[in-house]
């Protein structure tokens, strides 16, 4: 297990160099855009010239690479070109609003989806055709169109819950949460639709094989099946389709942000692009790829926990 | 295709897409006005006005005119985003999924794809899109091509690994025919079916870009509508209801129409399969059949039936009737088809959900199995009747250690303490012949072999000491050599604990090695029971007498010698 | 007797998955040969190779020692290219019927994929699967119709007829039998000498079944962990055997009477003590 778990934690290094450079690289065509963005047209190119040796944009992009790479490890990442602010620290505050909902968002999904995929797999019929359909719904509607129309249903026709605005969990636990409730919502209906789609295949795959009858015969009761053999067969590949929603909801969130006016990573990417500012794209991108990686690898590590033949590939 | 035109929810959903899509490309001819176009007069102007049916937005351009042209956005999307993602998505999976050279590679490039998170990615680059929606689609096709490769890659391995392929590679087909013939017939449909859903995702992803404001201002959509419509709120509460119902029929429509087109190119999905049937019972007529004697199960007329269709049913086994006294072996003998397996699954309560039981009584060790609940089957699976199966690594868990399933199973029969069952089941796993217990306790199924997971379950099975012992077919799968082992075992187990033994097999050496009776079944019916000499020697039934027949003896050898070929190459 | 294929100390390792681990052998150093229109049989038990040593005949497996002759001539190396023209000399029968069809095509498509890969035209192939599904004792309308709809002797019918199809001198028979019903065994067996007979192709016979190795072949080779311990006539291998291996598996067999049956497993028993007794006295154990 240590030897897979090292493996894993490798590849992740590795795969963050790579990412990062190729993200490097793909921005450096438009340095000299951002230069000119800050200057405005009417600028000589003397100035230009003399903002972008300043700032370290006219060496050659693999030298720039590293030179950013070897303060990353430090954890200087460098300050914003319009705000000052360091990047270290302004990202994963907003990093942590954005979390703030998906986080929640992702269990409560997986929850419901954990207890609807099993209970439709497990009983088939009515019950699972109205699973099946509550799926579906989840399906047709897309993220957006979802918190609008939550929006326009509880805060501004109801008034029951603020349309915009966001406190912090530090500051007021309960206007937290009720900040938080429909941008959760949202990403709650897609995502419950997605995972409990795939732990009923998976249920129903597993409920299936042999060893089920087999331990049937031993007298085990069928809810110990199920759930201590069946689930744990599928939680497998369940898993991995966590991950991928877990990322497929933060980009959700990252849109949705913007209908609830939420100060998280969504918008300030938002910005930070249409600015130029490329110190924080760079520090976004870093926390963004640390994301995926670390969520990579946690759900392999589950899998491989969980699953004992997982860990020989 | 044909399917395709008969089903309702594809021809709906199908039909609704071609409509939008003609009118998105007929936009010009359709709407009065080019939807960049802004006039003041027309500034928040209300449905239903001269000139602008749906009305006007905050910036003096006509809605519905602006509606088509976000289709066409919303087609281009779709196209960019989803070609990109299968070309690069299948001549991936292909090539890593069939040459294993290649393999490491795609799986680095596809990983380190998945690897850029997402849609953050489609934000931060924008400084090199500059907003150009068409660039941006494009990147996203890149960013979804690895679920298309995974899905070629996977369906790639398995075909790859299918006998066909073998026999199409002897026969001397080029890789590139092979896949071309044989693999892309298969990875044709999920790909299509992908495709419709990732139309879905495009449309739904450019129009959250642009609801974010991301793109140029010049690019009717409809994100930007929303967007525009949503600040304008409060003034004309209705501005972002058409774009939103436009963005939902469409991406409705398409996951409806996937939906469609995964039930008719993939066929139907596997349905759910409850482990405990319910009303599985059809008129059994068995009210107070006790049956005398001692025998530790008595099958009477058992009849089990699958549904074919609304109104038909095909019975699989046809009034079935038999007994097994205790300490003596029935051989359950029959060709595939003849029902032994389904009679043996009857008498355990294990048949399948679909199985009906229509007619017949079985008694096990005094009690009714036919209408029994599972409460009632629970209390005499273990104690009173156990099972072999026949395929022993499918009929382990894999992710539990054989060891605790083994206590698993005894702990379910008995009250014991898991200490207790431990030492119980490391002596079990001594007495059915396991070299090193304690090691066998402690691995996986994965790490043992077939000869040695075949006697785990036979453990398992006498771990309750039941008086009844069914086996299906426990040697099939087994070395000759390790079927002469465990055939010995299981005599030893029966002489010691005088168990009764139900052995289902098709194999008429394993009959004659270890049965007293035998009775052989045919299609659902049993044609001839009796004594094993008996059967051998003098059969009765004319497929008794024939199966006996096309045993292959001892004493014929091929005699003639070989031939040389004849006038050359043979034709 | 010529000898059409030969082996000679044939060598085949796998490789292993990790850093730096050494491949295992599977088949040590082996020599055997069949002769043109002769049956040899290979008898063995999961994991002995004997699969493996058809398939690496077949060109399916690399070969990582030793030679394979084909008329006399190196067929172990082959580029792909030179591979593909062996196709109408050497063909195989699978054990599966259920998965060496390929299940969206329909017969004729299958029979005729090794036709057109020689170059005839699809009309000459027509024709030629008419005449093949006749020699296999199918019917001619079978040829519009999916595997599916067919039972697992017809089924193996038609990868026979299939291997036919090139007219090829030897055929590769994986366990052709193993997977059918005991009625439709003895018939498709039939339908293989009587092949045999006809055309003078021969049979490279891999099973782990004795009783159809006997009924098939004229010479038997026993595989066991790699080796081949024993080879000769049937008739003097299968019922004299002088190597252990090939004792202990032809008692392990069981016999379809009782009374015999009952006399061979004392047989059994008897060997085993005995081999008991010389490892414990040799030390071995």
């Amino acid at each position: 297990m240590l030897i897979y778990t090292l493996r894993r934690l490798a590849f992740g290094v590795i795969l963050f160099v790579l990412v990062s450079l190729i993200t490097f690289w793909l921005l450096s065509f438009s340095f000299d855009d951002a230069v000119t963005a800050r200057l405005g047209p009417a600028a000589s190119p003397e100035t230009t010239a003399a903002l972008m040796r300043e700032l370290g944009l006219d060496r050659p992009v693999m030298l720039q690479y590293f030179d950013w790479l070897a303060h990353v490890v430090q954890g200087d990442l460098g300050k914003s070109f319009f705000t000052g602010e360091p990047v270290a620290s302004a990202v994963p505050a907003r990093m942590g609003v954005t979390l703030s909902i998906v986080v929640p968002a992702l269990l409560i999904s997986v929850a419901i989806s954990v207890i609807l995929g099993v209970t439709a797999a497990a009983r088939g019929g009515v019950v699972d055709k109205v699973v099946q359909g509550m799926m579906l719904f989840g399906y047709l509607v897309p993220n957006l169109l979802v918190a609008i129309f939550f929006v326009v249903l509880f805060a501004i026709q109801l008034h029951l819950l603020p349309a915009t605005g966001f406190t912090p969990f530090s500051k007021d636990p309960a206007a937290w949460a009720r900040s938080v409730t429909i941008p959760i919502i949202a990403l709650v209906v897609a995502g419950a639709a997605n995972i409990s789609n795939q732990i009923r295949g998976a249920m129903i795959d597993e409920l299936r094989r042999d060893y089920v009858r087999t331990l049937r015969t031993r007298g085990i009761s069928p809810m110990s099946i199920v759930i201590r053999h069946a689930l744990r067969n599928a939680a497998g590949p369940a898993l991995t389709v966590f991950g991928f929603e877990f990322i497929t909801m933060f980009g959700g969130a990252l849109i949705i942000e913007q209908v609830f006016a939420l100060p998280g990573y969504g918008i300030y990417s938002f910005n930070s692009a249409l600015e130029n500012d490329f110190p924080v794209i760079l520090g976004l991108t870093v926390f963004g790829v640390f994301l995926t990686v670390g969520v990579n690898l946690v759900t392999d590590l589950a899998n491989g926990w969980l699953n004992p033949k997982a860990r020989i590939h | 295709m044909q399917r395709l035109l008969r089903d309702p929810q594809a021809l709906i959903t199908g039909g609704l897409l071609l409509l939008i899509t003609f009118a998105g490309l007929l936009a010009p001819v359709l709407s009065q006005h080019d939807p960049n176009q802004a006039s003041l007069e027309a500034v928040n102007v209300a449905m239903g006005s001269p000139g602008h049916p749906i009305g006007g937005d905050a910036n003096g351009r006509d809605i519905f005119a602006r509606l088509l042209a976000s289709i066409n956005t919303a087609a281009i999307s779709a196209i960019i985003c989803s070609s990109i993602a299968l070309v690069l998505g299948t001549v991936g999976g292909l090539i890593g999924g069939y040459f294993d050279k290649f393999r490491n590679a795609s799986e680095w490039a596809f990983t380190l794809i998945m690897t850029f998170p997402g849609l953050l990615v489609l934000i931060l680059l924008t400084p090199i899109t500059r907003g150009d929606f068409r660039f941006t689609m494009a990147m996203f096709g890149v960013l979804l091509s690895p679920s298309i490769y995974r899905i070629v890659r996977n369906l790639t391995v398995a075909v790859s690994r299918e006998l066909y392929v073998d026999a199409a590679k002897v026969s001397g087909l080029t890789n590139f025919r092979i896949l071309a013939r044989h693999v892309l017939s298969v990875v044709r449909g999920p790909i299509i079916v992908a495709a419709a859903f990732m139309f879905g995702s495009a449309i739904s992803v450019q129009s959250g870009l642009a609801f974010l404001g991301l793109g140029s201002k010049e690019t009717p959509s409809f994100g930007a509508m929303i967007a525009e419509g949503f600040r304008n709120f409060y003034i004309s509460p209705l501005q972002y209801l058409w774009p939103a119902l436009a963005l939902g029929v469409i991406n409705g429509a398409l996951v409806l129409f996937g939906n469609a087109l995964r039930d008719v190119l993939e066929g139907a999905r596997p349905k759910p399969a409850p482990i405990v049937s319910k009303a599985a019972v059809d008129a059994a007529r068995f009210d107070g059949l006790k049956p005398s004697g001692a025998a530790l199960v008595d099958v009477r007329d058992l009849g089990v039936a699958y549904r074919m269709s609304q109104d038909e049913q095909k019975e699989v086994v046809r009034g079935v009737s038999f007994s097994v006294e205790p300490g003596e072996t029935l051989g359950l003998v029959g060709e595939s088809g003849s029902g032994k397996t389904q009679t043996a699954f009857a008498i355990l309560g294990v048949l399948p959900a679909e199985a009906i039981v229509t007619r017949g009584s079985i008694v096990l060790d005094g009690n009714q199995v036919i209408g029994a609940k599972e409460r009632e089957m629970r209390v005499l699976r273990g104690a009173s009747v156990a099972y072999i199966p026949q395929e022993p690594m499918s009929n382990l868990d894999p992710v539990y250690t054989v060891g605790s399933q083994l206590v698993e199973g005894m702990r379910a029969s008995t009250s014991e303490s898991r200490g207790a069952a431990k030492a119980r089941a490391l002596d079990l796993l001594r007495r059915v012949g396991i070299a090193d217990p304690e090691r066998t306790f402690r691995s996986y199924p994965h790490q043992i072999s077939g000869g040695m997971a075949q006697r785990v379950l036979i453990a398992g099975a006498i771990a309750s000491k039941p008086r009844l012992l069914i086996a299906d077919e426990p040697t099939t799968a087994l070395d000759v050599t390790v079927q002469a082992e465990i055939l010995d075992l299981l005599r030893d187990l029966q002489a010691e604990f005088g168990m009764g033994l139900l052995l289902v097999t098709h194999n008429f050496g394993v009959v004659a090695d270890i049965c007293d009776r035998v009775a052989v079944m045919r299609q659902g019916e049993l044609v001839e029971i009796g004594n094993v000499e008996e059967i051998f020697s003098s059969p009765q039934h004319e497929y008794t007498k024939s199966l006996l027949d096309s045993i292959l003896d001892e004493e014929t050898v091929r005699k003639d010698p070989p031939v040389a070929t004849v006038a050359g190459r043979a034709s | 007797m010529n000898t059409l294929l030969e082996a000679r100390d044939l060598r085949i390792s796998y490789a292993v998955r990790g850093f730096r681990r050494k491949p295992i052998e599977v088949i040590h150093g082996v020599n055997f040969s069949v002769s043109a229109g002769e049956t040899l049989g290979v008898v063995g038990e999961s994991g002995s190779g004997k699969t493996t040593l058809g398939r690496a005949v077949l060109g399916l497996a690399k070969v990582t020692g030793g030679s394979i002759l084909l008329d006399g001539n190196e067929i172990s190396d082959l580029k792909p290219k030179q591979r593909r023209t062996l196709a109408s000399d050497i063909q195989v029968v699978f054990q599966d019927p259920y998965s060496s069809l390929n299940p969206a095509l329909i017969i004729e498509d299958t029979l005729s994929e090794p036709l057109i890969v020689q170059g005839k035209t699809a009309r000459d192939a027509r024709a030629k699967v008419r005449s093949l599904l006749d020699a296999v004792g199918l019917p001619s309308d079978a040829s519009n119709r999916l595997p599916r709809e067919f039972s697992g002797g017809q089924r193996q019918r038609i990868a026979i007829a299939r291997a036919l199809a090139p007219a090829p001198r030897l055929i590769v028979c994986d366990e052709p039998v193993s997977a059918l019903d005991l009625s439709t065994q003895a018939r498709v067996l039939d339908l293989l000498i009587d092949i045999q007979r006809r055309t003078g192709v021969a049979y490279l016979f891999v099973s782990h079944d004795l009783a159809v190795v006997r009924h098939i072949s004229h010479r038997v080779c026993v595989v066991y962990q790699g080796d081949i311990v024993e080879q000769g006539p049937t008739a003097q291998v299968t019922s004299d055997p002088e190597h252990p291996y090939t004792q202990k598996l032809l008692l392990a067999a069981p016999v379809s009477d009782p009374i015999q049956q009952e006399k061979r497993r004392a047989e059994r028993l008897r060997l085993r003590d005995q081999h008991l007794e010389q490892n414990i006295q040799a030390g071995v154990t």
